[in-house]
């Protein structure tokens, strides 16, 4: 581990190098090296710039406007944001998930494997695709969807028009691709037509088959780049996820499960709604992003890595037989053991991709999206709570109202947040390994971006909150000297620092 | 033999008593948002301004005569039109994408109409409340325009007086007839005209919001001229 490396004690005398911004990526972050005079490095953090708000501002709105508001937190995954607040208001309107319409729950289902294909395409193909077919250190104007078009063209266009179909399920369901809005409190506001069903039936055999390729070329490169690509970044963690009761891969709905670096199983099947038990978030001043750990454990050891990686390593097994088969060789490459591989994300990643499509492919053939009884409603509650697995992991949001259904309280777990203490320990891993002692080259930085990426974090969603979070205001004068500063610390204190 | 007026170089028939809106009526646009065949014109948006025998009017209020040069869809008129809609956007807080109305919203239909691509003019981010404290009917101050509609609804329909404006200028808003100021002391059900005839997302049905899929909203397809002629007796009403 290298947590000794998250803050230097000497850090004015340090030489400071930067990644700004983060490139292929979804949202804005930085990362910041400070390396002494043998350029070792001393302090290696990623940072998280952007600031949104959003637990705040949502406060004092009417609770079933969430789905359609919070979605926008993301224009990659907006669907995850919208399913997880729709479970949310369900329980507002009295309606748990098992009661939920036969037909909804379908749709609802329907719309989000249509979203993680598209987004986890996306990921894969158009943002780290570069890295894995040219090589982490290959020239910068190689490293993009549009040379991967040039030189592999077949895997450019597939890549393409796996992320086209996921949207245009998005579209069938919600009404648009991106930002629509299909699910509503207990319910979802419309079935497919037979036409919109048929048009999604007449291309799924296809994506199912690019899919496969997808995973056969991530397995591909993965394992002839042994033993690079399982120790790059890599790091022995706790995963969390959803699965079914049965221990199956589930995306929309189950109880939460958590496993050790050993593969012990520490929770398991437990009811999402007391996720406040289990799972504590801490501040830290250098980033707008929390740091989430399991209560059990501490601060220290309690951090936990979530998305594909977590889902398919602690799954018993996935419903759909091609994805099951590619799930049984990634857990062979380990000899059953858990796969700490950073770069491993990639090949999970395309596994559920396949899930999807074969899931997909499931329930057009159902007639209950056809129609049915599409919302329910029960007796008025208070406080509802929705997980789901999203794209990138674990997504919980949590919502009080009062007598007038007006929001009062909002706490979001943003996945990628799951995250946060993982992608540092991946950055200071890489730095520590791969670029300390160096004369540090553009390339050579890319080898961070690299580790970051394998995560698709999304920094836009992740940096939510308000209110605890450490704030810094400096005033500068002209010749660039500090005037004065003003803290806002943790703990909502201020304190003014005059320079 | 009916009088006629000419809107745009268009022969119009209208019978006395008729204001220039009204003899459009069916025939043709005139873009509108205070404005409701069923209540007492109030001429307070601007909107149906059109130029009459050279001279700037109101469409809604002005009577029409025989032989009236009436221009309307003009590109200067139409300029001034977008104008008075930006500012309208600006002095208030309209979040179209988050918006229970958006599709079904007059003034965001007349905004797209009138080709407005941006606000032109800061915004103003007034501070103004949101009162859901009735069972079933809310009032989002922030999309409030001022049109009146729901003030003279209350009055002429519904037999009440649920709704007023006070004050004055840029501190001009709409108030509730009750002791608390709040909408649940007050005389409205949610069965009331007054409930259902804002034209923008101020006056909402609770618990109503998103249930119509994107694609049947009544703008999704169609321009708010195209809805407004063909929907000339109820204006745009669902």
């Amino acid at each position: 581990m290298y947590e000794h490396l998250e803050t230097a004690e000497n850090a004015a005398q340090l030489k400071r190098v930067v990644i700004d911004p983060v490139s292929r990526v979804e949202g804005h972050g930085k990362v910041t090296l400070l390396l002494d005079e043998n350029n070792k490095v001393q302090q290696a953090r990623l940072h998280i710039v952007e600031f949104r708000g959003f637990e705040r501002f949502i406060q004092g709105r009417p609770y079933w406007e969430l789905p359609v508001l919070v979605q926008r937190l993301c224009g990659i995954c907006p669907v995850s944001h919208h399913l997880a607040a729709a479970k949310a208001i369900d329980q507002l309107v009295g309606v748990d998930p098992e009661n939920l319409p036969v037909s909804a729950d379908k749709l609802r289902r329907l719309l989000h494997f249509g979203q993680v294909m598209q987004s986890h395409a996306l990921h894969f193909f158009h943002l780290s695709s570069p890295d894995l077919l040219f090589g982490f250190e290959s020239e910068q104007n190689k490293r993009s969807i549009i040379a991967v078009l040039a030189a592999f063209p077949d895997i450019g266009v597939q890549g393409v028009k796996l992320r086209k179909y996921g949207q245009e399920v998005i579209r069938m369901v919600s009404g648009k691709r991106i930002h629509g809005s299909g699910a509503i409190a207990g319910g979802i506001n419309k079935a497919l037509t037979p036409a919109e069903r048929d048009y999604l039936l007449q291309d799924i055999e296809q994506m199912i088959a690019w899919a496969q390729g997808a995973v056969a070329l991530i397995q591909k490169v993965h394992c002839s780049n042994l033993p690079y690509y399982d120790e790059f970044a890599g790091l022995r963690s706790n995963y969390l996820s959803l699965t079914k009761p049965n221990g199956a891969l589930e995306l929309y709905h189950g109880g939460i499960r958590v496993k050790n670096a050993e593969g012990g199983t520490l929770l398991d099947n437990i009811d999402y709604c007391q996720y406040n038990q289990y799972i504590h978030e801490e501040v830290r001043s250098w980033t707008y992003m929390k740091f989430p750990y399991l209560l059990s454990l501490g601060k220290e050891a309690g951090w936990y890595r979530v998305g594909p990686l977590a889902r398919v390593n602690i799954c018993d097994y996935i419903d759909t037989p091609l994805a099951e088969a590619a799930r049984v060789e990634f857990k062979a490459h380990s000899q059953e053991a858990l796969v700490h591989s950073t770069l491993a994300f990639h090949w999970a990643r395309l596994i559920e991709v396949l899930h999807c499509a074969e899931s997909i492919e499931r329930l057009l053939h159902d007639p209950a999206i056809l129609g049915g009884e599409l919302v329910t409603k029960g007796e008025k509650r208070y406080e509802g709570i929705g997980v789901i697995e999203a794209p990138r992991g674990t997504l919980f949001h949590h919502y009080q109202v009062d007598e007038n259904d007006i929001v009062t309280k909002a706490n979001l777990i943003v996945s990628t947040t799951s995250n946060n203490m993982a992608m540092n320990e991946s950055v200071r891993q890489v730095a520590a390994e791969y670029l300390s002692g160096q004369e540090l080259t553009e390339p050579l930085l890319n080898n961070i971006e690299v580790a970051i990426r394998a995560y698709d974090p999304c920094l836009s969603c992740a940096t939510h909150a308000v209110g605890k979070m450490p704030l810094q205001l400096e005033l500068i004068n002209a010749q660039g000297d500090v005037v004065a500063k003003l803290l806002k610390h943790d703990t909502g204190e201020f304190e003014r620092i005059h320079g | 033999m009916s009088k006629t007026l000419s809107i745009d170089g268009q022969e119009i028939p209208f019978e006395d008593g008729q204001t220039i809106m009204q003899a459009a009526a069916a025939n043709v646009y005139i873009p509108h948002l205070c404005h409701h065949p069923e209540f007492t014109p109030h001429g307070s948006c601007k909107l149906c301004t059109v130029k009459v025998n050279g001279r700037n009017c109101s469409a809604c209020t002005f009577p029409a005569a025989e032989g009236q040069e009436v221009l309307n869809n003009t590109t200067d008129i139409n300029a001034d039109r977008k104008k008075i809609t930006q500012m309208l956007f600006v002095e208030g807080n309209h979040f179209c994408p988050s918006c229970e109305k958006t599709g079904n919203c007059q003034l965001q239909a007349v905004a797209y109409h009138l080709n407005m691509l941006d606000n032109h003019f800061p915004l103003f981010y007034p501070q103004r409340e949101l009162d859901a404290s009735h069972p079933d009917v809310l009032i989002d101050h922030n999309r409030c325009i001022f049109c009146t509609l729901c003030v003279r609804a209350s009055q002429e329909q519904d037999g009440k007086d649920v709704f007023a404006l006070s004050g004055r200028g840029i501190t001009k808003h709409l108030i509730v007839n009750a002791p608390s100021g709040k909408l649940k002391d007050s005389a409205l059900v949610a069965d009331d005209r007054a409930a259902h005839i804002c034209p923008t997302g101020a006056i909402l049905i609770k618990r109503t919001g998103y249930t119509i899929p994107i694609g049947q909203r009544l703008y999704d397809h169609h321009d708010i001229s195209d809805v407004s002629l063909a929907t000339a007796e109820t204006q745009h009403d669902q």
